[in-house]
């Protein structure tokens, strides 16, 4: 009974709240509750978009003033389940949802977020929506300032209305105050920290006062606020949610930040898959658990061919020391990596920590800098050319930015690289003198990769651009295969394509390594996509190589990896 | 059954072959029906189409290049002009009468359009998605800085420079005594008293489309045509995309060069100072007009649309001025090869291959 004590005390501390229903004991604690209306419900919330169920009967209360935190991997649904809650134009065009939002126990159905906003739930989005030549006053009260009656508009109307500084100014310094951060109401937004932007946000937020048209905040949405934070940045940020809890607005709180998530959450709920799988309370609960409900799939069984890969009689084929790569929200640190020869190596981790910025550093691609061994011979880093022309290729996530003439028929795509790094499908004419392009051997060659791949097209002339998904990444695939590499880097494969498609491009690639001894990485934010055709795995954390694993090491493991906790398995390549 | 298979078949064709080039095709036949009827010759008419045909399709095939690689439309064919014509003026100095004039011009032209080229390439590069409208400026301050180059250059041909001082280009040169008609001359055909096949001017086009069809088959070309169709894929295939810009855009100006030259043999001038200004105008839109876009052209749309946009220059004069007895002609010009420059830069994607 110790357990039903301690949750007394803890409705005692917000108000009351709702228990998973797989704990039995709690039940009646739920129905003591009942008559306390929560401030937000969601019940037997669902969403496909074209066939594809990305939320599945979600219910879940929130009362007021409680901090709800939201976790899950990348593509687990929290980011929709948002877009539902703020009526988002998305939603609508792509059939709406299924199952009820009640506010204050009454069903609402925002047609767009001003309607949400309207109604007093306030968001702050990862990307800052703030004008930077604006002070954070004018910043907060946009659109929404005080205005002071002049002589003109007796005449005009209005519009020639002025606006009330000092009134604005009492408002935004009320709103900071709530905050209780150091935030200079003058100060323009593109001078600020990027902590001080995030505050502006809230502060604005907070600053919607009830109207007679609108209601003053009541919900507020964070959605990964502490991600471009320093650490003491976050520390207040944390501190001020709670103040702010303890005024009475609930907080949903989105973060992969999971000791975040415990320390400042009342109740945690973990979502994977679309489903929540998890309600609990903050209290009691450790990184670990919550980075296994993320990750752990009951049915991660799946038949995988596990296979020994021995390090220890394989060379090293490609060394990267001290990469460092700028790319946009992808940027690597210092990562320092051997690959074996022959084997299939995953790099994992969370999104914008720099998993995606290593082979498109190694490449040339963006900017980078460090040494990168091929075979022992070092690589011109920045120059594709000289990537390409060591046998190595690149399969790149941006498929219709850099993986594919969108324009050109599907020979072409296939047989560029090919033609131009090592000279392949040029017949010579004139005793050499010219080489034309050798549409015959072209054509053949096309033709095999469509089969073997099953690229569904009406012919081989095809534009690339009127493919499918799947069918375009399979392209890219043979593009790749046509110019037989060493080693092949292939950057979020399955990025959204079904799972038919899916499964083509994993088998493809597992073939191609064990037909033609191929090297092959694999970068991928699904984790249990890598431990399915991988040996080893690499997680990327902060733009550095924070652990390997190998694939057979169970997935809690690697969840704990992601999020930044070493794990107690003893790291290195060798298995 | 018959009129749906006729209908479907019609739209295929207008589908394929496009509608502007469907209505100006008909518009142009209508003119060529109804020449007869208001006293116009129909000999005469062609052979001035065919023979407007071969003086500017070269300047339209300067174009391709350019747009392969995904530098826009060669607004910029003044500099290439300009490059021919110090060929021309050159090669008039040396004073070699005859048709070897015409082979010094294209050998004194040559290292112009390249230096030139060159540079106009590596200022292309530094403004990538900026391409035309750099190039129409480039275009008109070259033609402003040669109106004063040609009063300075030490020319002395007394065929060449203004008769009163002795120093300075004049504004129009006569190529008479040098290259005149040298290739319309070459082999050509009289089949009428009024209708001639100019037949050395069109292979002279013909040779030189084939060299740049030939070339985009190759290595290079293939690169070329990749690197306007998406310069970031060409990239991660490792082309240096700056080198096969720039490459392009010393073709287009050569071929600027070599269509000015074209051109000045047939009309008999050379036409300096504000000669080129315009001259870039109706080459855009004779490829336009032939169904090329802003990154696709091939050869077909520079001969369709060459002969398609100086048919109805050549037609709409004679036959609009006999029908309504007022000078129409500049006006539909003007109309038709603007619009058509209007019309294709608001169908940027809708290219067909």
């Amino acid at each position: 009974m110790q357990g039903v004590a301690f949750i007394h005390e803890y409705v005692g501390m917000v108000v009351g709240f709702v228990l998973p229903k797989t704990i039995p004991k709690i039940v009646r604690i739920e129905q003591m509750n009942e008559n306390i209306v929560p401030l937000l419900e969601m019940k037997h919330i669902s969403k496909d978009f074209f066939g594809n169920q990305v939320l599945n009967d979600i219910n879940f209360r929130l009362n007021k003033g409680e901090i709800l935190g939201l976790v899950g991997e990348n593509g687990a649904g929290k980011s929709t389940l948002m877009k539902i809650l703020f009526g988002m134009e998305e939603i609508h065009q792509t059939g709406g949802y299924g199952g009820t939002v009640l506010i204050d126990g009454k069903t609402v159905q925002f047609k767009s977020p001003i309607d949400a906003l309207a109604s007093g739930i306030g968001m702050v989005h990862q990307e800052f929506s703030l004008l930077p030549d604006f002070t954070a006053t004018e910043n907060i009260l946009l659109n929404r300032e005080p205005l002071k009656h002049t002589m003109l508009c007796e005449l005009f109307g209005e519009r020639l209305n002025v606006l009330d500084r000092q009134k604005m100014e009492e408002i935004s310094k009320k709103a900071i105050g709530r905050l209780n951060v150091p935030l200079d109401p003058e100060m323009l937004v593109s001078q600020m920290p990027v902590g001080h932007k995030q505050f502006t946000e809230i502060a604005r937020e907070l600053s919607k006062e009830a109207t007679e048209l609108t209601e003053g905040i009541k919900l507020l949405v964070l959605d990964e606020p502490t991600a471009v934070l320093s650490e003491q940045e976050a520390e207040s940020l944390l501190k001020a949610m709670r103040i702010l809890s303890d005024s009475g607005i609930s907080i949903i709180f989105i973060s992969h930040r999971l000791q975040e998530i415990i320390d400042v959450c009342d109740t945690i709920m973990v979502m994977r898959d679309g489903k929540i799988i998890k309600t609990v309370p903050s209290q009691g609960v450790v990184i670990a658990d919550i980075a296994r409900w993320m990750v752990g799939r009951e049915v991660a069984n799946n038949k995988r061919d596990a296979r020994l890969f021995d390090y220890t009689n394989t060379p090293v084929l490609l060394s990267l020391q001290n990469l460092w790569v700028n790319m946009p929200g992808e940027t690597v640190r210092n990562v320092n990596l051997d690959i074996h020869q022959g084997e299939i190596l995953g790099i994992g981790g969370m999104a914008g920590q720099g998993k995606l910025g290593i082979p498109n550093g190694a490449m040339g691609l963006f900017p980078a800098g460090g040494t990168v061994l091929f075979e022992g011979k070092k690589i011109e880093l920045n120059n594709p050319r000289h990537f390409l022309d060591a046998g190595m290729a690149f399969v790149s996530e941006d498929r219709r930015g850099v993986g594919l003439l969108l324009d050109e028929s599907l020979q072409w795509n296939i047989s560029f690289t090919a033609m131009q790094v090592q000279q392949k499908y040029l017949k010579p004419y004139l005793k050499g003198l010219v080489k034309w392009r050798d549409q015959k051997a072209i054509e053949q060659a096309t033709e095999e990769y469509v089969k073997q791949l099953e690229i569904r097209c009406t012919s081989t002339r095809q534009k690339a651009k009127e493919l499918s998904g799947g069918n375009q990444q399979k392209v890219c695939l043979a593009k790749a295969f046509a110019v037989a590499p060493k080693l092949l880097f292939v950057s979020e494969p399955t990025r959204g394509i079904d799972i038919g498609a899916k499964a083509l491009v994993l088998q493809a690639l597992r073939r191609y390594n064990k037909d033609s001894g191929t090297t092959i990485v694999m970068i991928s934010s699904e984790l249990e996509e890598l431990r399915a055709i991988c040996d080893r795995i690499a997680i990327i954390s902060d733009g550095k190589v924070f652990g390997i694993l190998p694939a057979t090491v169970d997935s809690a493991e690697f969840g704990l990896l992601m999020v930044g906790q070493k794990s107690q398995v003893q790291e290195g390549g060798s298995v | 059954m018959i009129v749906n298979e006729l209908t479907s078949s019609v739209k295929g064709f207008i589908k394929s072959f496009g509608l502007p080039r469907v209505i100006i095709g008909l518009f142009l036949l209508l003119l060529f029906v109804t020449a007869p009827f208001v006293g116009v010759n129909v000999g005469t008419s062609l052979s001035d189409t065919l023979n407007r045909f071969g003086m500017n399709a070269v300047m339209v095939l300067a174009m391709v290049p350019m747009i392969h690689s995904g530098c826009g439309l060669n607004f910029g064919l003044p500099l290439g002009i300009i490059a021919g014509l110090l060929g021309a003026t050159i090669s008039l100095q040396v004073n070699i009468p005859g048709p070897m004039s015409f082979v010094l011009a294209i050998l004194f032209a040559t290292p112009f359009a390249v230096v030139l080229g060159w540079g106009y390439g590596q200022l292309l590069n530094r403004v990538k998605g900026g391409e035309m409208m750099i190039a129409t400026y480039v275009g008109f301050s070259s033609v402003a800085f040669m109106c004063i180059m040609w009063l300075l250059l030490p020319f002395s041909n007394p065929t060449m420079v203004w008769g009163y001082s002795g120093r300075g280009l004049r504004t129009t040169i006569s190529t008479e005594g040098y290259y005149l008609h040298v290739l319309n001359d070459f082999l050509s055909i009289r089949l009428t008293s009024h209708l001639v096949i100019p037949t050395g001017m069109i292979l002279f086009f013909a040779v030189l489309a084939f060299i740049i069809w030939a070339f985009l088959h190759t290595k290079t070309g293939t690169a070329m045509t990749a690197v306007g169709s998406n310069p970031v894929f060409a990239r991660a295939s490792g082309i240096n995309v700056d080198r096969v810009r720039t490459l392009s855009v010393i073709m287009s100006t050569w071929l600027g060069a070599m269509g000015i030259l074209v051109y000045q043999q047939s009309f008999g001038f050379i036409q300096l100072y504000m000669g080129p200004f315009y001259m870039a105008l109706p080459a855009v839109s004779a490829i336009l007009i032939g169904g090329a876009s802003v990154n696709k052209a091939s050869i077909l749309n520079v001969i369709v649309g060459t002969f398609l946009f100086q048919g109805i220059v050549t037609m709409t004069p004679s036959v609009m001025n006999s029908m309504i007895h007022t000078d129409m002609s500049e006006v539909i010009r003007i109309v038709v090869s603007n619009g058509m420059i209007l019309y294709a830069l608001t169908r940027k994607t809708e290219a067909v291959r």
